[in-house]
């Protein structure tokens, strides 16, 4: 004797759970192999269940109106004899009732669902007509048709709705054929739910979390305190109106010469520090206690948020580069930052570094020099401000030009110069073309 | 449309199709029972299948009742040497050409990918993207003419190739472009359509515009619909045509009405697109009873059909048997058929897997 029991399987794909409907057999019945013991609604169809097993029906596991989980015994079943089927365990249902406590039993393994939990809870209610049955073909091949009041919705509109609370059997459609579409299920949900993702994070609920510090961000704190307290910073500010890069940035992008290159005002930025680092030639120099070594090239770094931290990888000789030239460089120069890719030779040997801050929405800041170099340059964001033209005031897109030195190399008069460079290019980027 | 054996089991031919009766009538009596066992078994294999589906043992089955006369009588149309590319509803035509009908459950169960030879039985493996065979298959064809292997001549020597396809497919840009290669190339193709009228809950209305049998036209490739439904009708237009091609006279297209009677797959319901007086209709129709009659009327007698019975029984108790004791394939078939050779990226994979799984402990 066996008794043996039958998960729920998933008939669909990727079905996790299901209703009984029906049940077409009671326990002391005797049941026949692919004989028709129920009917379950998924949130696919009504399907016919066909019975594994020979024997006597033992016990119904789920009532009708249950939702029962793919992977959890339905019925068992009293085998006569030996069962023709070896007997395994259970690998695919953990949530099974475990009753092993007396005489044979084993539960035939299914294969399980792979996929997200179905919407049959929000078809739940709804009147189902009990399919009609057929001895000579157990199988669902004809199974009932579903009531007429049928959700007619997308599955991305589902998903929506539900994760938003919205009742889709409450909603008239107002799509082309009646159908729910995203604006009905956006005028239900109440705006609260609409905006959830606006919303803060909980606190977590440690009061403290400890994060090792180690790789980069070990390397940037110790370049920084070396930095900051090796050399004696000192930082200057300048507002300048940068509408005429902005224009330049935008006649750039439209250029054929341009097409496929990546123009921003970093560009024009670099391009500036290049052209005034020139001009100033003390903030693209070393100091090496004995002696300061001006760089008659232009190393340039510039700074890079990445996922692991802050990293200055450097673009070499990038005063001999031209416009396009430049605009490459920095964009793969970002991409394998962004990567992670970034070779420990792009990092050494900078002259001079910008910081583009401006891409976090911030007007300006000190940056900190990268050590071995003068001269660090921050870009901060450009936007609309009020600004004084020929005693008017105006709206002209500014931003706010900062920069720090070391001042053993560089002192105010050559910082304020080089600054001042900068800042006219960035006003008026047609003295690039000196 | 050629129809040999109408619905109510009558045979005739009708006018203009002559060649196709005179096929038929020399045929033996073993031969036609041979259709009728067969179609008996793969539509008992077929239920079968479905239950062992519901019973959790598969992870899908793909229904093929209603349309048993368009499989067996092609799939017997076809010459043993001949290279069949079929979609995946073939279990017909797959029987015909001595494929163990487990190794098509062992897919539907997900423990390989389709474990026959096609070398050995010349029935290609299932090709679940839609419409891809039909180009498998003309490329095929367009190499066996390159090999000089169509038009010689000598029979042992020529071969054909036959791509099964269904109505939903034909909306596939790919078959257009089969049908334009294996036409100006002259290949030896022929392109069976099985019309079963839905692709999942689409009609075929709205799948195309002009009759399927007509599609070929365009680029060269004449076609001709038969009765899906009428085994002897699918037999002897295949067989003449796939003749045809073995003999250098280029591709053909058939189109064979039927029915799909049960749903797409036992994913979907089909009661909730289509109307059941439509189903009604067509099993008033259906391939098996209709050659049914057909027998009996050529005399032969009860106990040959209850000896097709029992054995389907049979077949069925075996085939569950067999699922049942189907085996998990090892972990290391993921990494096993990657590369030909030894490859040291799968090596640290399978490394990492193993490793992997072993820290996960045994969940048995």
């Amino acid at each position: 004797m066996t008794i043996a029991k039958f998960p729920l399987p998933d008939v669909g794909e990727g079905l996790t759970e299901a209703e009984i409907v029906t049940w077409h057999v009671a326990p002391g019945d005797h049941v026949t192999v692919n004989q028709t013991i129920c009917e379950i609604e998924t949130a696919k169809s009504v399907v016919e269940l066909p019975c594994p097993f020979e024997g006597e029906v033992v016990e119904l596991f789920a009532a009708v109106g249950d939702t029962v989980e793919v992977g959890n015994p339905i019925i068992s079943v009293k085998m006569a004899g030996e069962s023709p089927i070896p007997v395994l365990s259970e690998p695919d249902a953990p949530a099974a009732a475990q009753e092993s406590d007396t005489g044979a039993e084993y539960k035939i393994p299914t294969l399980v669902g792979y996929g997200e939990a179905s919407e049959a809870k929000s078809r739940r209610s709804r009147a189902v007509k009990p399919a009609a049955t057929s001895t000579a073909v157990p199988v669902a091949m004809m199974s009932a048709a579903v009531a007429s009041d049928a959700i007619v919705a997308k599955p991305p509109i589902r998903k929506m709705a539900k994760e938003l609370g919205v009742n889709l059997a409450l909603i008239a459609g107002t799509g082309t054929h009646g159908e729910i579409t995203r604006e009905d299920v956006i005028a239900n949900a109440s705006q609260a739910s609409v905006f959830k993702n606006l919303t803060t994070p909980d606190a977590p609920s440690e009061r403290e979390e400890r994060i090792p510090v180690k790789g980069v961000r070990k390397a940037i704190a110790t370049a920084m305190v070396k930095s900051a307290f090796t050399a004696p910073h000192v930082s200057i500010f300048v507002d300048v109106d940068a509408t005429r890069t902005m224009e330049y940035v935008k006649r750039l992008k439209a250029s054929v010469d341009f097409a496929g290159v990546k123009v921003t005002p970093l560009l024009i930025m670099a391009k500036a520090i290049i052209w005034a680092a020139r001009r100033n030639h003390m903030v693209n120099s070393t100091w090496s206690d004995t002696e300061i070594i001006i760089h008659n090239f232009v190393n340039l770094g510039i700074a890079a948020a990445t996922p692991r931290g802050l990293i200055v990888p450097n673009i070499k000789d990038a005063d001999a580069m031209n416009m396009i030239e430049l605009a490459v460089a920095i964009e793969q120069l970002a991409a394998t930052a962004r990567d992670g890719k970034t070779p420990p030779e792009d990092m050494r040997d900078g002259t001079i570094t910008i910081t583009n801050i401006g891409v976090f929405g911030v007007d300006t800041g000190t940056p900190i020099l990268n050590p071995g170099e003068v001269g660090i340059v921050a870009l901060g964001s450009i936007r609309k401000k009020p600004w004084v033209v020929d005693d008017e005031i105006v709206v002209r897109q500014v931003t706010t030009i900062g920069a720090t030195f070391d001042h053993r190399v560089v002192d105010g008069d050559v910082a304020s110069r080089f600054v001042q460079d900068v800042a006219s290019v960035i006003e008026e980027p047609a003295l690039l073309l000196d | 449309m050629l129809q040999l054996l109408a619905a109510d089991g009558t045979y005739g031919v009708p006018k203009g199709y002559e060649k196709y009766g005179k096929i038929i009538e020399g045929l033996d009596e073993e031969t036609l029972k041979t259709f009728y066992r067969d179609m008996a078994r793969i539509r008992r294999f077929d239920v079968e299948a479905t239950a062992l589906q519901r019973q959790g043992q598969l992870g899908l089955w793909v229904p093929a009742i209603g349309q048993e006369g368009a499989q067996i009588g092609s799939g017997y149309g076809v010459g043993h040497k001949d290279h069949i590319f079929p979609s995946y509803r073939e279990h017909g035509v797959a029987l015909t050409h001595g494929v163990e009908l487990i190794s098509i459950l062992k897919m539907m169960r997900g423990v390989n990918h389709g474990g026959w030879d096609p070398n050995e039985t010349r029935f290609h493996h299932y090709a679940i993207v839609l419409a891809t065979q039909v180009l498998h298959a003309v490329g095929y064809a367009m190499g066996v003419k390159l090999d000089g292997k169509v038009g010689t001549g000598n029979k042992e020597e020529d071969l054909a190739v036959i791509s099964y396809l269904g109505d939903g497919a034909t909306a596939e840009g790919d078959v257009s472009e089969g049908l334009l290669f294996a036409a100006v190339n002259e290949a030896p193709v022929v392109f069976f359509i099985q019309n079963n009228q839905w692709a999942i809950s689409s009609h075929i209305d709205t799948q195309t515009k002009a009759p399927l049998y007509t599609r070929g036209e365009g680029f060269g490739v004449p076609g001709m619909r038969i009765d899906g439904n009428d085994v002897l009708a699918c037999y002897a237009a295949t067989q003449h045509h796939m003749d045809n091609a073995r003999a250098g006279e280029g591709p053909f297209l058939l189109e064979a009405l039927t029915y799909r009677i049960g749903a797409h797959t036992t994913s979907d319901d089909p009661s909730k697109y289509r109307a059941n007086e439509e189903v009604e209709t067509w099993k008033a129709k259906d391939p098996i009873k209709r050659f049914e009659t057909f027998l009996r009327r050529q005399g032969v007698a009860d106990d040959f059909f209850e000896e097709v019975k029992v054995a389907g029984d049979d077949l069925a108790k075996d085939i569950r048997e067999q699922t049942f004791a189907l085996q998990n394939p090892p972990m290391e078939n993921i990494f096993n058929h990657v590369y030909s050779d030894q490859h040291p990226e799968i090596d640290k994979q399978r490394a990492w897997l193993k490793a992997y799984e072993a820290q996960m402990g045994d969940h048995e």
